[in-house]
């Protein structure tokens, strides 16, 4: 309770609503102590005196009555109404949703249905019916505003109800023998009550300015008594030659409406989780860049060339070093792979290349990215967009995400092409069929008017694969895109990608975690941990003779190739976090041939050949694996 | 897609069934004897007993409701005693001025709203996201009868480029150029709100959308951010915007009856006002009901709407 009182008091906007609200209650409550003009004494000799006049501060109205005075009179009566309204409302829909929620089955059925047609209406229809019912009149306006929010409560409730009716405090009460009116009283109650109560904060709002709605017709005080809504009717007649009359009780309802809302607003932000850690945010067009470093130098070593990247996530004040200097390269026609349990960076490290990490969080701190020798981190957005599926393209993990759900797969296809070069629309159509025939989509002409929940998996991979393909680039990195996909499809792909790297001279980076797919396509392989390269070589030799334990443990875990999914977690102990890396080795948690000096200091990634490892006690000597 | 339509339309039914009994029970609520109380001043013996025998006033409340249902599946709602004219005649005049005052409205927050709450979040805590969501709470809280006062004292009494009030001039031709003169002010005033609600809403809704994968799936290819925000992210987010809209189209409609009294448009919100003051029980009635039956139909529009958006959507 005292973090939520904190958090809401960190929220400057409500706070000052909360400040305002709570004064103008004040005013409202001390109205009858304060040495205010009678409100409804009438004064025809001095009707519609301006504001600051004489004796009254804001002027009076038709009847020559002190505004002042019938403004606070007014604003105490529309609150306590609002406030009344709210609390009946609160009370008769909580009743209502708890009885549905607890007894659900029949009672819940019908009770819901009849909620469900009161919310059929527009709303102040309903409320209309109802004081033409009973009449106008303060009192019927307040039933009206009560009984038309009924079912906005009922319904909050009763959800409540039902999550809390099950559970085990509820059955054990029940076998305890106690009465249902007791377990709704003792168990179910206090835990719907704050509910109710947030409830109630954030429509006390609306049932103010719908009673002074009614008032303001007519339909709700009667004269002479006036809260601020019939205060506003009456003065509406008025408006063009007197419109103080009006605008004192205008301004007054917009500042507790106003004022409400920003309390109910820090309320709401206050108690959603999802605020708090920042997870709404909105990932911008490209990933921030904040360099300190120097850029390293180019070193012509491939097509593609990362440089000692270093991307972070600034969550809060924590930093997270997902990728801590990590350097790579691919020629073309090369597959390099990249692989690693999952939180080891390797994917961050894929996506920072076309600067699509999500940011917020994501900052790339560090290092470069060389296309054909020229730095991406540094560039300009409009640079980036020009090389995104063009130049470099990704296969992501989990086509149905990945995929736009409500464009048909041409389209999407055709608007990979068309975001680089204009085309017409029937040779945007012949070229998606074309890259679904490349990709061996069988009846490419009907598929591309399907839908992505329209096909299977495999399928869906391949359109992944296809609109990856829709530029000729000379790069895909490929995330991960077999992993959500079945033993025999995923083989499909994993050919489907080789033929295509083999006829087309395309470099692949193919991120995984899994020594099988790396051993059937990559001819160099990288493995990540905690952030940083620990140990590449060509496929053939590091599958040999794994140096790095890591390396050896990993592979220890793949039963056989192409065979399901291999279990990484079969290595006892996590990874460490990212934000809260040991000194020293990394891995030194969980290897079983740690020893001292290595929680020393920073171990180098030191090179022999083709081969390269970041480990003092190599399962085997560097030297020897490398021959 | 026909049968689809058709199978919300039959779904229709029982809740246009469940609007009536609510209607027939609210008006069951009158005290004192009905007959009396539906004529008022107009209750001579001769038209207390017409209105007994045609209404079934003396019959059990289950029957009452039957002639009456009865009667308006036919057409008849009643006659207006004030005004002395079939009840279905008057709401039907009266709401076409609605329909044109809500209607316009409508549109106007929809595409307000949504383009706000797409730039809001497009460019999330810079300036335009925090100038957004201050008009945004400002136009929430302020009440639209207000508004619509401020609005003649500036636009028609001070600058006088619009007139104070009414559907059509008093002396002049009625064509559609008049019509839209008087209607700029009033469909403002009216549309301010839900402009505001549907901002809100759309901009959380993007929110939640520009996290999703496909969205990096967008950028991946080189799609324009321009397209990202206005065609990837818009769409999808339409999905749960649709919704809204339907709810915010029964706000519109029915903070119509405020906008028409201060306007002085002749809608049925006005007429509403006018028969629960002179107690024109049958007018009330019928209006309620008629109002209420199109929201309905109204919002079968809506969901049509939707599965056309939504292909997922089994049609
Ligand atoms: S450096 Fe030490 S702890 Fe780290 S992997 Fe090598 S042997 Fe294990």
């Amino acid at each position: 309770m005292m973090g939520f009182l904190k958090l809401l008091a960190r929220n400057r906007l409500a706070l000052a609503g909360g400040i305002v609200l709570s004064f103008v209650v004040l005013l409202a409550l001390i109205t009858p102590l304060l040495p205010l003009a009678e409100p409804n004494v009438t004064n025809t000799a001095a009707r519609f005196q301006k504001p600051f006049s004489e004796g009254a501060l804001l002027g009076t109205d038709h009847l020559g009555r002190d505004l002042l005075s019938r403004l606070m009179w007014g604003t105490r009566l529309s609150l306590a109404v609002g406030f009344a309204a709210a609390v009946v409302a609160a009370t008769l829909g909580a009743a209502i949703g708890i009885v549905a929620g607890f007894y659900g089955g029949r009672t819940d059925n019908l009770i819901m249905r009849g909620v469900d047609m009161l919310m059929a209406f527009p709303y102040i229809l309903l409320a209309l019916a109802i004081v033409a019912a009973l009449g106008p009149g303060l009192f019927n306006a307040l039933i009206a505003v009560a009984a038309v929010n009924v079912p906005f409560f009922a319904r909050n409730i009763r959800g409540i109800t039902v999550g809390i009716a099950h559970k085990e405090f509820v059955d054990a009460a029940r076998l305890a023998g106690l009465s249902n009116t007791r377990i709704i009283l003792t168990e179910i109650l206090p835990n719907v009550i704050p509910v109710i109560v947030i409830a109630m904060s954030t429509t006390i709002g609306w049932m103010i300015l719908e009673t002074a709605g009614l008032s303001f017709l007519g339909l709700g005080s009667q004269p002479p008594q006036a809260d601020l809504g019939s205060m506003l009717g009456e003065a509406r007649s008025a408006l063009i030659t007197n419109p103080h009359t009006s605008v004192v009780p205008g301004i007054m309802i917009l500042i507790i409406v106003m004022s409400i809302n920003l309390l109910g607003d820090g309320v709401r932000d206050a108690l959603d989780p999802r605020l708090k850690s920042g997870a709404l945010s909105r990932p911008m067009a490209a990933t921030l860049v904040s360099r300190k470093d120097p850029v390293p130098p180019a070193e012509g070593k491939g097509l593609l060339e990362v440089q000692e990247l270093q991307t972070q996530f600034h969550v809060k004040d924590r930093v997270y070093r997902a990728v801590g200097g990590v350097s790579l390269h691919v020629k073309p026609g090369e597959c390099l792979g990249v692989i690693g349990e999952s939180g080891s960076g390797k994917s961050v490290t894929a996506l920072s290349v076309m600067g699509l990490v999500a940011s917020p969080p994501g900052v790339i701190t560090g290092g470069a990215v060389r296309y054909d020798g020229e730095d991406l981190i540094g560039a300009p957005y409009r640079k980036l967009r020009e090389m995104r599926g063009r130049n470099v393209a990704y296969i992501f993990q989990d086509p149905l995400a990945t995929l736009h759900p409500l464009y048909k797969v041409g389209d999407q296809l055709i608007e990979a092409i068309r975001s680089h070069r204009p085309i017409s629309k029937s040779e945007g159509q012949a070229k998606a069929i074309d890259l679904l025939k490349a990709v061996r989509i069988p009846n490419a002409e009907k598929r591309i008017s399907d839908h992505p929940h329209e096909m299977s998996g495999g399928m869906r991979q391949r359109v992944g694969i296809a609109m990856a393909l829709a530029n000729d680039p000379d790069i895909i990195i490929a995330d991960e895109p077999t992993t959500a996909l079945d033993v025999t499809v995923q083989a499909q792909i994993l050919s489907l990608l080789d033929d295509l790297r083999r006829s087309r001279g395309l470099a692949i980076v193919f991120i995984t975690h899994d020594f099988g797919v790396v051993g059937q396509l990559c001819d160099r392989v990288a493995v990540m941990y905690a952030g940083r390269i620990v140990e590449e070589g060509p496929t053939q030799s590091v599958l040999e003779t794994p140096t790095h334990p890591y390396t050896a443990r990993l592979m220890a875990c793949v039963p056989e190739l192409g065979a399901g999914k291999r279990r990484l977690e079969a290595i006892p102990g996590l990874p460490p976090v990212v934000d809260k890396l040991p000194k020293g080795c990394a891995f030194a948690d969980r290897c079983d041939r740690v020893q001292a000096d290595c929680r020393q200091g920073e171990i180098d990634l030191e090179r022999e050949g083709t081969r390269a490892v970041r480990c003092i006690h190599p399962v085997i000597p560097l030297k020897e694996a490398a021959e | 897609m026909g049968r689809y339509i058709l199978g919300r339309l039959i779904s229709a039914i029982p809740v246009l069934l469940g609007i009536t009994v609510i209607v027939f029970l609210i008006m069951a609520l009158i005290p004192g004897d009905p007959a009396t109380a539906i004529l008022g001043s107009y209750a001579t013996p001769e038209n207390v007993e017409k209105l007994n025998r045609d209404l079934g006033l003396d019959k059990p409340l289950v029957s009452q409701y039957f002639i009456w249902l009865g009667n308006m599946l036919q057409g008849d709602f009643g006659t207006s005693f004030s005004l002395n004219r079939p009840v279905i005649d008057e709401v039907l005049e009266r709401f076409n001025a609605t329909l044109i005052l809500a209607g316009t409205s409508f549109v106007i927050c929809s595409v307000l709203g949504i383009m706000a709450g797409v730039i809001s979040a497009a460019n999330q805590y810079g300036w335009a996201d925090k100038g957004i969501t201050f008009v945004v709470l400002l136009g929430i809280s302020i009440p639209s009868f207000f508004l619509g006062m401020m609005m003649i004292l500036f636009f028609s009494v001070n600058l006088r480029v619009f007139p104070v009030s009414g559907m059509w001039p008093i002396y002049g031709t009625r064509d559609i150029w008049a019509l839209l003169n008087h209607l700029v002010l009033p469909a403002t005033a009216l549309a301010v709100v839900a402009t505001g609600v549907i901002a809100r809403l759309s901009r959380s809704a993007m929110l939640e959308v520009l996290r999703q994968d496909f969205i990096r799936t967008a950028r991946a290819k080189g799609v324009h951010e321009r397209g990202v925000i206005w065609r990837h992210a818009l769409k999808a987010a339409m999905v749960s915007i649709i919704p809204v809209l339907g709810i915010q189209a029964g706000f519109v409609l029915s903070g119509a009856v405020y906008i028409e009294i201060v306007f002085q448009w002749p809608g049925v919100g006005r007429m509403l006002v006018d028969a629960i003051l002179t107690r024109d029980i049958l007018l009330v009635q019928g209006g309620v009901v008629f109002v209420a039956a199109c929201y309905v139909l109204f919002n079968i529009v809506v969901d049509v709407a939707q599965s056309l958006l939504d292909p997922r959507i089994k049609t």
